[in-house]
């Protein structure tokens, strides 16, 4: 115990010495947020800074090992920097794929080289990583995947698509599912691999979604050279890393059900906006829905921490994952529902500076798609009924 | 406090589950009711119990009991809705030794903590008047007397009123509301057996003119307020925690008929319109499993937030086994409708534990307040 306050203790004093003061207020839009990467444009100089100190600590990536450039901090201790960086509204320095997909995937899964070559600069911010999963025929059915990573030798050829590609415009490498036995059952002849995105045959075409925006691209590859050594896991054993990594991808989902630190809980939004009798919100119909909303949110958050208490116990449940990506994801939908709700008309606006050019009508067309990435809420339920429940067919 | 049991609570369970599947499964609620049994509970189980230490579980060591606190009997509670199992527990050792613990006087609980704790004095709470819950609303009147307090009025729904050797209950005192602790032979107490849906048995209590000397006072006088919605959220605490059984215990028995009932030639556990119902139960829970388990170990730690906590625990956990116990009696189809099967006593427990201590319309208005909207 004192060995976490005395750890608290000098976070602290670090922070205040070097956390530039504006870094300490959220993100006020996703323009604030820091990719890293080759081609990625600081806005401003405190936001660099901000950023080589972190890493220079290797606090991008906390729970990593020193050797690979993290933190190399306990659960505890990692508990204490986010506590902290929460407590002064420090903005993340780096939001990365590197770190929370392929990281996790490569430390379980990847050679040694591989880990020397890709986590340093990972934890730097240097490289900005895209993720090739789905393709147009293979959305649900992920392991049905047709991209073709043929043997030439001294290398592979890639060629094929993926679609749904996070940020696939702005990436500097990518980490693929591909095929690379085309006679096997579907499951067995998938290999996880990663390629420079600079290499000639790669080609990336933005996708606009119902929000306006274009977070995702379509990604093809003709005759895309991938060197031998980049394969994480064993040839054809690609599907197992992938599982590791989608389980891992769910447990993140489910968050965003949750109010982070800083937001304005839905309920006290709705008794500033609409107004209050005696402490009772006007909209008796309204707030029984924002009631029901903030009581499962509450429930999510202490599921996950009992959950996280569970693995730390040794008694972990196993396919838990797919329970809290349906929860989270559905619960958001409905906050977004409830954000709609309370604002009214104001909602409706799609630009000017008043709606920060249509935040929240943008966020909840956005958030349909929750349900959707990283396995539909119906996938997630075919899970828990076979997995968990086992149940037949 | 880690969301984990110990090995000393792990044990406590598994003890639990043992006993109570041996000495007390559904079939004796049945048979219970079959005989028409006046008690509504088995003495020789209560006896077992009392000897498992269960009825003192919560008393400090010093009065008798085995201070396991709320985590302690919570667990047992909550093995206790797997099993339907009717006994005073609730009523007495949890919400009357509560009551003690939080507003009785050194000398009340000396004098009648031992004997709760060995399962032969009875407690009881009487707070509720009308049809639904409003501890806020009370009638019931005591007038001080010349040293003494004269008690005028009824309460309805007490839970294990007709067995209770003492009343715990709440009356107007001029300044505000009081809490007393009346014998029940106290003359001018009526009090009036009611068998309700569960073939558990409530009762209405009425008082006539009831004298009572100073030393009934449970508390301060006037400034009861506070102290009986705290002994409420004990209650509702417990009520979620049996209801957790309950719902556990429905759901695995519907998920078990799911794999054997066959109708086209498969088991009906491979349509998916059941199997996506069945996993969104199971969802909600494990929801509820961590807020019992938070709720209990606020209790033990006095957290300050607990009645926010308690009021999201009753309404969820009540809102999960409503779904619970209706899906289970869907999913069996025909056969969950008769009575020679047990699933539908589930779904009777149910509606009573939903009831008691506010329903969960009642909890989700207190939430909201609670939260400032």
């Amino acid at each position: 115990m004192t060995e976490t306050n005395e750890f608290r203790q000098e976070v602290r004093t670090w922070l205040e010495q070097n956390c530039p003061d504006s870094m300490r207020s959220p993100h006020r839009s996703d323009a604030d947020i820091c990719w890293g990467g080759r081609n990625f444009t600081f806005q401003s100089q405190d936001q660099k800074l901000w950023l080589e100190r972190m890493a220079g600590k290797g606090w991008t990536a906390p729970a990593w090992p020193i050797e690979y450039g993290g933190g190399g901090l306990g659960r505890a201790e990692v508990k204490v920097l986010k506590e902290e960086l929460a407590r002064i509204h420090a903005r993340p320095p780096l939001i990365s794929f590197g770190i929370s997909m392929l990281g996790p995937a490569l430390l379980k899964f990847g050679t040694e080289e591989l880990k020397q070559q890709h986590l340093p600069p990972i934890v730097r911010g240097e490289i900005r990583w895209a993720q090739g999963y789905s393709e147009p025929n293979a959305g649900s059915d992920l392991a049905s995947l047709a991209a073709r990573c043929e043997d030439r030798g001294d290398h592979y050829s890639l060629s094929g698509s993926k679609i749904w590609t996070s940020y696939g415009d702005l990436g500097d490498w990518m980490f693929c599912l591909v095929r690379t036995d085309f006679e096997a059952k579907k499951h067995e002849g998938i290999s996880f691999v990663m390629f420079d995105m600079a290499a000639p045959g790669v080609t990336t075409r933005p996708i606009r979604l119902i929000s306006g925006k274009s977070p995702f691209t379509e990604t093809l590859f003709d005759q895309v050279r991938v060197e031998k050594n980049q394969v994480i896991g064993e040839l054809n054993q690609g599907w197992t890393v992938a599982k590791y990594l989608l389980t891992h991808e769910r447990e993140m989902i489910a968050s965003t059900g949750l109010s982070s630190a800083g937001t304005i809980p839905v309920g006290r939004t709705a008794a500033h906006v609409l107004g209050t009798d005696n402490g009772v919100l006007h909209n008796a119909m309204l707030r029984t829905d924002i009631a029901k909303f903030e009581m499962d949110e509450r429930c999510l958050e202490l599921t996950i921490e009992r959950a996280r208490d569970e693995v730390k116990a040794g008694v972990s449940l196993g396919a838990t994952s797919s329970m809290f990506k349906y929860y989270g994801t559905e619960l958001n939908k409905r906050r977004q529902e409830l954000l709609m709700s309370i604002h009214g008309n104001d909602a409706l606006h799609w630009e000017g500076e008043k709606s920060h050019e249509g935040r929240l009508a943008r966020a909840w067309l956005r958030s349909k798609g929750n349900s959707i990435e990283g396995g539909t809420s119906e996938i997630q339920l075919n899970i828990v009924s076979k997995h968990i429940l086992g149940l037949p067919g | 406090m880690a969301l984990v049991l110990n090995d000393e609570q792990l044990m406590l369970r598994d003890a639990a589950r043992h006993f109570l599947s041996e000495q007390a499964p559904v079939s004796q609620l049945r048979e219970l009711r079959d005989t028409g049994n006046e008690d509504g509970f088995s003495r020789e189980l209560w006896s077992g119990m009392a000897e498992m230490g269960w009825t003192g579980i919560l008393v400090p060591e010093e009065h008798g009991g085995l201070g396991y606190g709320f985590t302690g009997i919570g667990l047992i509670l909550e093995e206790c809705g797997r099993t339907l199992t009717a006994s005073p527990l609730h009523a007495s050792s949890l919400v009357g030794v509560a009551a003690l613990l939080l507003a009785g006087s050194s000398d009340q609980r000396s004098k009648l903590l031992p004997a709760v704790a060995a399962g032969e004095h009875l407690l009881a709470l009487a707070c509720d008047e009308g049809p639904i819950h409003d501890p806020l609303r009370v009638n019931c009147r005591a007038e001080a007397d010349t040293g003494a307090w004269a008690i005028n009025g009824s309460k309805t729904a007490v839970v294990d009123g007709h067995i209770a050797d003492s009343l715990i209950v709440s009356a107007l005192t001029g300044g505000g509301v009081s809490l007393f602790l009346v014998p029940a032979n106290t003359s001018g107490v009526t009090v009036n057996r009611v068998a309700v849906l569960d073939t558990h048995i409530m009762a209405t209590v009425e008082f006539k003119q009831v004298q009572l000397g100073e030393e009934h006072l449970l508390g301060e006088k006037d400034s009861a307020q506070g102290t009986l919605d705290s002994i409420l959220d004990v209650a509702r605490i417990g009520a979620a925690a049996e209801m957790l059984g309950l719902a556990q215990e429905a759901f695995e028995r519907t998920v078990e008929y799911l794999k054997q009932r066959k109708q086209f030639g498969v088991p009906i556990g491979s349509f998916q319109a059941l199997q996506h119902r069945a996993a969104q139960l199971f969802g909600e829970i494990e929801l509820c499993k961590s807020l019992v388990l938070k709720s209990l170990h606020a209790l033990d730690d006095g957290e300050d937030d607990l009645a926010e906590l308690a009021s999201l625990t009753k309404a969820k956990t009540g809102e999960t086994a409503r779904l619970a116990t209706a899906e289970a009696i869907q999913m069996h189809g025909g056969i969950g409708m008769t009575d020679d099967f047990d699933i539908g006593f589930f779904l009777k427990r149910y509606r009573i534990l939903e009831n008691l201590y506010g329903d969960s319309n009642f909890h989700l208005d207190r939430f909201a307040r609670l939260r400032g909207y």
